[in-house]
């Protein structure tokens, strides 16, 4: 039996589940289990679909944040790197493997909340069950956490948080050209649409989520014992702790959002509802 | 008046059978007011440690309900009386007696982080100058209690018994006080990367959760710990761009 340097042993491991809190404490691992579920399986069938990212109908520019930059696509979508059909994939691609253009960009931002710490200590809980919620019996005896490998891994999210802020720039300039409307003779206007605010909220939103990150936090004045010393980072800590102290907050709406949004150009995309236009 | 019903372990040695006690409760009780009337009204040999009944000593930590709390701050009128009221000793710590543990290994990780070691004084009188806000962020750290709710309900410890390897929340506290002031030289990285083993914190916050002096252990402590050791040994730009950092 362990012990803690005493001659005294500490108390036996609990069994899976075994508490004697009284509150309902498996309902947020559920729920949170539940919303991430449905999420990936969302997202994951929405990159296989590879079709109805974008909406062009009446001179609108939505193009759907899971396939944003558009590497391959519609020509009316402007790819960036080459136009092919619809559906269709790169010479280069493997012919048995399926294809969306959406494999090219879901990894950065599915990196980015895999290795958040806010979404670790959550999906720890409720599908590694390590444990499922505080001072409840876990159903493993060993435990490595982040201290070794495969975990060790997750110290890599600075390096997600830098692809991430790249990518707020790319979803904000798509929900500035959200707001661009092109008439029939070619002529672009301002114009606002519900799907042009669902665009520019789910870039605020994502932004605000990824500048509350954590890391960001550290980078950007954290690091430093004296906040002072360091000009403008200091003021700059100062609005990414505001972030952070709702990180959890944003890391749902904006996860909400996100999927939101895809689901709103895909709908409009595949006619089943058409976009209102307020302006 | 109405009456509780208080199922509180007893034994020695980790050798513990619950037993009910119901008494009289009045407006205003808190559950250490109830272990000591029940000390008083027929078991006199329960063991609790106490002291200051207003949560600023943290000697009473016990398990309420399965939730560590401090005794003297969880007021009866929170909790579901209609049931009985568990009372538990902490189960991350080696069993003494009845509702005490022996926390000593706390105090022992702790003597493993290396003590503050200011830079030279600012003025020719030994004093230094400090600006408010560049001390406010170790200032919470500072209220911490030592009660050791938050070692108590860490997993690696409850658990996993990992006390040789990691020094738990209430050490990174200490650690981030010091490792974080503005006028300390010493560098404590290195340690909780290997010796104290920062890397098995998981991060669920349960430690937040349970302190009662709602200091943000996760986020403001343990995670700024860890970004510091990401910087030290896993990330090679920030290694590249120390090297051609010039020297102060």
């Amino acid at each position: 039996m362990t012990t803690t340097g005493t001659n005294l042993p500490l108390p036996q491991q609990r069994a899976f589940g075994k508490t004697n809190r009284t509150d309902r404490w498996w309902l947020k691992p559920l729920l949170i289990f539940l919303g991430f579920g449905a999420f990936v399986v969302y997202s994951t069938w929405a990159a296989f679909q590879g079709t109805n990212y974008f909406y062009g109908v009446g001179g609108a520019d939505y193009l759907s944040p899971f396939y944003s930059p558009l590497l391959f696509g519609v020509a009316e979508a402007h790819p960036l790197i080459s136009v092919v059909p619809e559906g269709g994939r790169p010479p280069w691609w493997p012919g048995w493997m399926p294809f969306s253009t959406a494999f090219f960009i879901l990894w950065a931002p599915g990196g980015f909340r895999f290795t958040c710490y806010y979404y670790r200590g959550a999906y720890y809980k409720s599908f590694w069950l390590d444990p499922v919620n505080c001072s409840v019996g876990e159903p493993r005896k060993g435990y490595r956490g982040e201290q070794k490998l495969p975990l060790i891994l997750q110290n890599i999210h600075r390096y997600f948080l830098y692809v991430a802020l790249i990518f707020i720039i790319i979803l904000l300039w798509d929900a500035m050209k959200a707001f661009w409307f092109t008439d029939p003779e070619g002529i672009g206007h301002f114009g606002i649409g519900l799907g042009s605010i669902i665009m520019l909220c789910n870039a605020v939103f994502l932004g605000c989520y990824t500048c509350g990150c954590h890391s960001l936090r550290h980078l950007i004045g954290g690091r430093k014992d004296c906040g002072t010393c360091s000009g403008p980072s200091g003021k700059a800590y100062s609005c990414v702790s505001g972030l952070n102290s709702k990180h959890m907050m944003w890391a749902w709406i904006s996860l909400f959002w996100v999927g939101f949004t895809d689901f709103y150009i895909r709908m409009c995309a595949a006619g089943i509802w058409s976009d209102p236009r307020f302006f | 008046m109405s009456k509780a019903t208080f199922r509180i372990s007893r034994g020695s040695g980790g050798d513990l059978t619950p037993e009910d006690y119901e008494i009289e409760i009045g407006e205003g009780m808190v559950v250490l007011d109830a272990v000591h009337q029940i000390q008083s009204e027929g078991a006199s040999d329960l063991a609790v440690r106490w002291n200051c009944k207003a949560g600023k000593c943290g000697s009473c930590s016990a398990e309420v309900n399965g939730m560590p709390r401090l005794m003297c701050m969880t007021r009866l009128e929170d909790l579901d009386l209609s049931q009985p009221v568990t009372i538990e000793p902490m189960h991350a710590f080696p069993h003494v007696r009845d509702l005490v543990t022996d926390v000593s290994s706390n105090y022992r990780a702790k003597k493993s982080i290396k003590p503050f070691k200011p830079r030279k004084p600012d003025n020719a009188d030994g004093t230094w100058n400090m600006k408010q806000e560049d001390v406010e962020r170790v200032q919470e750290f500072r209220k911490c209690i030592e009660c050791f709710l938050c070692q108590d309900v860490c997993h690696v410890l409850r658990d996993h018994h990992k006390h040789e390897e990691f020094i738990g929340p209430r050490n990174f506290v200490y650690s981030a006080a010091l490792e974080m002031h503005p006028l300390d030289t010493e560098d404590r990285v290195g340690d909780l990367k290997k010796d104290q083993g920062i890397g098995y914190c998981n991060i669920t916050k349960c430690c937040t959760v349970v302190c009662p002096e709602n200091i943000k252990i996760t986020d403001n402590a343990i995670i700024p710990l860890k970004e510091r050791v990401v910087d030290e040994f896993y990330d090679p730009f920030t290694k590249l761009f120390r090297m051609f950092k010039p020297k102060k």
